[in-house]
């Protein structure tokens, strides 16, 4: 009787086992990786916008300071975004033919307000609230990264819940002077672990990791 | 056998033959191969092929509609959470836990009664055990993130909580399947090989080869397969007890009356053999007869199975009793209602029916005549399967209805969800079941060529 499998069989047989192991285990492995990668989270994407607005221009060219136009950034939740009118204080005087501002004096005339492009998105099962932050010293660009760098703004982290948590169970290492909070150039010192450890005593910052501290 | 002073002879019961005298190894490899290789389907196989495939459907159709609409479509609402999903899950668990005994136990007690009827029991233990995992999962409310009960670097940081007896279940049972399903294809190799030369048809001859993983029947072949099975024997005997242990204490952690009780696992473990032998018995008779198995499937194995059933039942009765004392000795109102709600309240035709299947059915078995009379052994194998899951709905239903708050006090109605998953899982089991018997052979036959031997050697007349 003729063999039933030739003899590579042999060799098909061992790759199929240990292969379907390190095959499976490297889809998953290269799923997860898809999956942080700014490709889904959009980390480091700059957005476009109708009107293209530069960070970099308004903050560390001009240094404006970030309250100026997010106003409710320390008592509300919502940092808030500059009506129009903001931007016509200046723009009434400046750059008053720039075709690029089109936009912004045609929405001044009509009152439609431009129809920015959300940048940093955090689900509605999220409560976050930008004001404890601010007012406890995390700096706004611990989480929206160096803005007086962005021509156009982009996500600077993945701001998945796994990024959250990093900070919430150790604040130290994060923290700043409450009165540095709108420093865009802030950098965090050489001894940062030791000031911050003083800072979260100072402020009583709690570690706050229940689920119900943002799942409410 | 003839008796003589340093082999005096055994009692009658146990002298039965555990193989029917006068087989070869010829005769034993042939004849159960012939049940997949050669004899035509018989139209009983079509008929309840058909039967589970029509049942697995409507598992389908279920399932579909459950993930469609969620588990508001099923019967439970607060204060019953757990309804028929984790009745079944329990019940189908449990009959698992014979084919792991038979297999993993009575092989390394040396009981050599197994062997006929071990490949059949853990396909019966791997089958039981895909209907029990499937029931926690289908239970979630968002089953499509079930991957979150395992521990994995994710992007959220969530780790299981390891106070939960949900983690708990998926540890045991997915342990439980590999284990098991790592032992009874070990077992499985030899047979495959003896296929793989037997069977004429191509595909068939790949189909057994590949199975076979090159089996040749070498010195080394065995003296390897001896020891791995035997490691996979001791891997698998702690199960027996760990698995339904652990489902026990699903119930244990939680201070609902009749569930926080001390003596669950062991009572668990027990239910668990008792249910699974009765499912085992259920089987095993019509296919013996319908395959004309009756020379390996003999009386001696229906009769040891019958005395298993009775033992186990007297350890499951006793559990009844000690709950129902602990209740009385506690003297905690809570735990004494519990009992007097389970024998006098809404659902008491149950508890009822579970104590005459579970309690009083088997005792028939004192007697070696209904140990020995197919009828009485097929009718009471079913009732002890019915009382067992009537077991679990009293644990699950009757627990939670009436708890501490007579405000919070709620009816448990089953709808035709809730039914149609149960039986959709039977379909379930008996299609994976009806496969198992056409595709492979559901006898041990290089373990049936050993006793042959051995009867040679104890001085039988030489085949």
């Amino acid at each position: 009787m003729a063999q039933l499998f030739h003899p590579s069989a042999n060799a098909i047989a061992k790759v199929t086992i240990f292969g379907g192991a390190f095959i499976v285990a490297g889809l998953v492995w290269a799923a997860a990786e898809l999956y942080r990668s700014p490709y889904v989270t959009r980390a480091g994407d700059p957005i476009s916008q109708p009107v293209p607005f530069s960070h970099k221009h308004h903050v560390s060219d001009d240094g404006i300071d970030c309250r100026y136009c997010h106003t409710s950034v320390e008592n509300s939740s919502f940092a808030g975004l500059p009506p129009t009118k903001t931007c016509m204080n200046c723009h009434s005087i400046l750059w008053l033919d720039s075709p690029m501002l089109e936009p912004v004096r045609k929405s001044f005339q009509t009152g439609e307000p431009i129809h920015w492009t959300r940048v940093n998105y955090v689900p509605q099962f999220v409560f976050f609230n930008h004001s404890i932050h601010v007012n406890k010293g995390v700096g706004c660009t611990t989480c929206h990264g160096p803005v007086g760098e962005m021509p156009l703004t982009w996500q600077a982290e993945t701001l998945h819940m796994r990024w959250c948590l990093g900070c919430h169970e150790h604040p130290e290492k994060f923290v700043r002077p409450v009165g540095e909070v709108f420093n865009p150039d802030w950098k965090p010192p050489a001894d940062q672990l030791d000031r911050g450890r003083k800072l979260v005593e100072q402020n009583h910052i709690q570690k706050l990791n229940d689920c119900y501290t943002c799942h409410r | 056998m003839e008796p003589n002073a340093s082999n005096p002879a055994p009692h009658t019961a146990s002298s039965r033959p555990i193989l029917r005298r006068g087989h070869t190894y010829g005769s034993v490899t042939e004849q159960i191969s012939a049940v997949v290789l050669t004899r035509p389907t018989p139209r009983s196989w079509m008929v309840g092929f058909a039967i589970g495939f029509v049942l697995l459907m409507m598992l389908l159709v279920a399932v579909t509609y459950l993930f469609y609409r969620g588990v508001g479509i099923w019967g439970v609402r607060v204060p019953v959470a757990w309804g028929f999903a984790i009745v079944n899950f329990v019940w189908w668990i449990g009959i698992g836990h014979a084919g792991t005994l038979i297999s993993a136990i009575l092989l390394l007690f040396r009981q050599e009664w197994r062997t006929s009827i071990n490949r059949f029991a853990e396909a019966m233990t791997l089958f039981a055990v895909a209907c029990a995992g499937m029931f926690p999962l289908l239970h979630l409310g968002r089953p499509w993130v079930f991957y979150w009960l395992f521990p994995y670097p994710d992007t959220m940081r969530l780790w299981p909580q390891w106070r939960s007896p949900l983690v708990w279940d998926v540890f045991a049972v997915s342990t439980y399947a590999t284990v098991s399903l790592m032992f009874w294809y070990v077992g499985l190799i030899p047979d495959a090989g003896s296929m793989r030369d037997r069977a004429r048809h191509r595909f068939a001859r790949i189909f057994y080869g590949i199975l076979a993983m090159g089996w040749r029947g070498a010195a080394t072949h065995w003296h390897r397969y001896k020891i791995a099975y035997l490691l996979l024997a001791g891997l698998a005997t702690p199960l027996v007890l760990s698995v339904h242990s652990v489902v026990s204490m699903d119930f244990t952690i939680g201070i609902v009356p009749g569930w926080h009780t001390t003596i669950f696992p062991p009572y668990f473990v027990a239910g668990a053999i008792f249910s699974g032998f009765a499912m085992v018995m259920s089987l095993t008779i019509p296919v013996r007869k319908i395959y004309g198995l009756e020379d390996f499937f003999t009386i001696r194995h229906l009769d040891n199975m019958a005395k298993v059933l009775l033992a186990t039942g007297m350890m499951v009765s006793y559990g009844y009793l000690m709950e129902t004392f602990i209740a009385w000795y506690s003297n905690s109102p809570f735990e004494i209602f519990e009992v007097m709600n389970r024998a006098k309240g809404p659902y008491a035709f149950f508890f009822w029916m579970m104590i005459a299947c579970n309690v009083l059915a088997p005792q028939v078995f004192w007697f070696r005549k209904a140990r020995r009379n197919i009828p009485t052994l097929f009718i009471v194998s079913i009732v002890v399967n019915i009382g067992m899951w009537l077991e679990r709905f009293v644990i699950v239903v009757v627990s939670l209805h009436r708890d501490f708050i007579p405000s919070a006090w709620r009816m448990y109605y089953p709808t035709f969800w809730d039914w149609a998953t149960l039986f959709g899982s039977v379909g379930l089991f008996l299609t994976l079941m009806f496969l198992f018997i056409r595709l492979l052979p559901m006898i041990s036959m290089f373990e049936l060529r050993e006793q042959v031997a051995e009867q040679v050697e104890k001085g039988e007349p030489k085949p």
